[in-house]
């Protein structure tokens, strides 16, 4: 079997990173997510190499019964990742994450499905039905592992409590949990990696009220608030996430609800601006909200 | 007289023969249609021509600009079809190119599921479906690049399942990047200075001053760029 690198040269292009499916909120309103994920994913020799051409995961499944039109976006993406000779590709947002691996997850078995697809992208190259979609977080656990991880640190942020929250799309359906779907701990076992403490606590996996945002915004809020409310009577400083919609609604409940008291100042961050501080990213490159907070818990001296 | 070679095609279901290597259009003119619109510059650049078209037993449905696409045996024509697609309304130095404007001004991009149809509808062979997902992405610059040969035949529009104006979204994307983030064009800039110098300002009056006959002599004579030899 060739290792990656050998299959890619094979197709005439030498890939020197793993492919990388950014997801369009990470090129606009999440970029913070990107680069810090891109800067960790550097210093530990494993480079996130972007797709050159990539389109919409598809998000958000069609509830239809007839619904093979809405995988057409992922398989697309697919198709991609096997034109330069790959297998495996990584997602960082976990909407995109869930989309895509339930778009491998049945269309990879079902050839029936497949052909179809197939079918339909007449003009265009057949997806063979072998790519499999990683999370950055099982790309950090299986192939990087936390010893190494471990061993990068560089600015540890002990003194920090962190909420990791999972929400939804990492955790379920069971088929693409990246772990356990009611106690996960990957993110947590990342973070404690890096010298932060991880703080339990009831909400880390309920929803946070999604795209209900968009036309039923108090319902989000209320959501969202209960979240933030049981991240803080943990007594955590921070809440981490790997979804920049999660992280969008619970900043829209802190800002409406910000000055409760009970919720202290406590900041949402994505959970690799944290890693990313630790292995030594320029603070100045983090968002301000970051800085205060390691300033302020996390044994870091005013910036890199 | 030599025998001409003739092609058999079909226009609204009725058979006819025409000569060999014409244009759709030419062809549809010889067999007595007459194009008032949907016709502008026979030149492939105008955009005012996309129509459909397909061949003999094949259930695949064809593009092309009329005036570019050779007649082929067999070839099923009909008149060409026209979709409206509304253009958004927007003033450009009002606009904010950080938010993604594009999305806002065209909110139906967000619906598309990647089915590839604009693309494989698009007569200048433009990555239609990539570029609309460039400007769900917000990014202006590959959005200009892509669709830069756009000739806004409307054919991407006329086809997509989710409404998308692809070419009114790429229009404006083109017009926030030069506005934005491409360089200053020097030349431009040159040429705009000289102008309010007045620097033109004798041509100008006495072109004003003249007869609709003297225009239309010296618009006759005038020197084509690049055709300056043969003139």
């Amino acid at each position: 079997m060739l290792s990656w690198q050998d299959s890619g040269r094979r197709r005439g292009r030498l890939m020197t990173g793993i492919p990388y499916f950014p997801g369009c909120s990470l090129k606009d309103t999440a970029s913070g997510f990107e680069t810090s994920a891109q800067y960790v994913m550097e210093k530990l020799g494993m480079p996130l190499e972007e797709l050159e051409r990539w389109n919409c995961c598809g998000t958000v499944s069609s509830l239809t019964t007839d619904d093979l039109m809405h995988h057409l976006a992922s398989v697309r993406n697919f198709v991609r990742v096997q034109d330069l000779g790959q297998s495996e590709l990584v997602a960082l947002c976990a909407m995109c994450y869930n989309t895509l691996a339930r778009t491998a997850g049945r269309i990879n078995t079902d050839a029936e499905e497949r052909d179809k697809i197939n079918q339909f992208m007449d003009r265009e190259e057949d997806y063979e039905g072998n790519v499999q979609i990683l999370h950055l977080l099982q790309v950090l656990k299986e192939r990087v592992n936390w010893e190494n991880l471990e061993a990068q640190v560089t600015h540890s942020l002990e003194g920090l409590k962190v909420a990791c929250y999972y929400g939804c799309t990492l955790v379920r359906p069971k088929p693409v949990a990246i772990d356990d779907t009611e106690q996960p701990t990957i993110m947590d076992e990342a973070l404690e990696s890096v010298g932060a403490e991880s703080i339990p606590f009831a909400f880390s996996t309920e929803c946070c009220g999604t795209y209900q945002v968009v036309d039923r915004r108090d319902l989000s809020i209320e959501q969202s608030f209960r979240v933030l409310n049981s991240a803080a009577r943990a007594g955590a400083n921070v809440i981490a996430t790997a979804c920049p919609l999660c992280q969008h609604n619970l900043e829209e409940a802190l800002r409406e609800v910000g000055t409760k008291a009970e919720l202290g100042s406590i900041q949402i961050v994505y959970f690799t601006e944290l890693l990313a501080a630790a292995l030594g990213m320029d603070l100045e490159e983090l968002p301000e909200g970051i800085q205060q907070l390691l300033k302020q818990h996390a044994m870091v001296e005013g910036g890199a | 007289m030599s025998e001409e070679k003739l092609t058999q095609i079909y226009i609204m279901g009725k058979a006819y023969d025409v000569p060999t290597g014409i244009t759709i259009m030419d062809a549809m003119e010889y067999a007595g249609y007459r194009f008032i619109r949907g016709a502008g510059c026979r030149s492939g650049f105008c955009g005012a021509c996309g129509t459909v078209y397909r061949k003999d037993d094949d259930y695949q449905l064809e593009f092309a600009l009329a005036c570019q696409e050779m007649v082929e045996e067999g070839m099923h024509l009909t008149q060409l079809p026209f979709t409206p697609a509304p253009r958004s309304d927007y003033v450009l130095g009002e606009l904010n190119p950080k938010e993604n404007v594009l999305l806002q001004h065209y909110p139906a991009v967000a619906r598309c599921v990647s089915c590839n149809t604009c693309t494989k509808a698009c007569p200048q062979d433009i990555e239609v479906m990539d570029y609309v997902q460039a400007a769900l992405r917000g990014d202006l610059e590959k959005v200009a690049e892509l669709s830069f040969d756009c000739i806004q035949c409307g054919l991407c529009s006329m086809r997509c399942p989710a409404d998308i104006k692809h070419y009114h979204v790429a229009q404006m994307a083109r017009r926030l990047y030069s506005v934005t983030d491409s360089p200053e064009p020097e030349h431009l800039n040159a040429r705009m200075q000289q102008m309010n110098d007045g620097a033109f300002d004798k041509e100008m009056d006495e072109l004003m001053a003249m007869s609709l006959d003297g225009l239309k002599q010296r618009y006759a004579e005038r020197v084509i760029e690049g055709k300056e030899e043969a003139s």
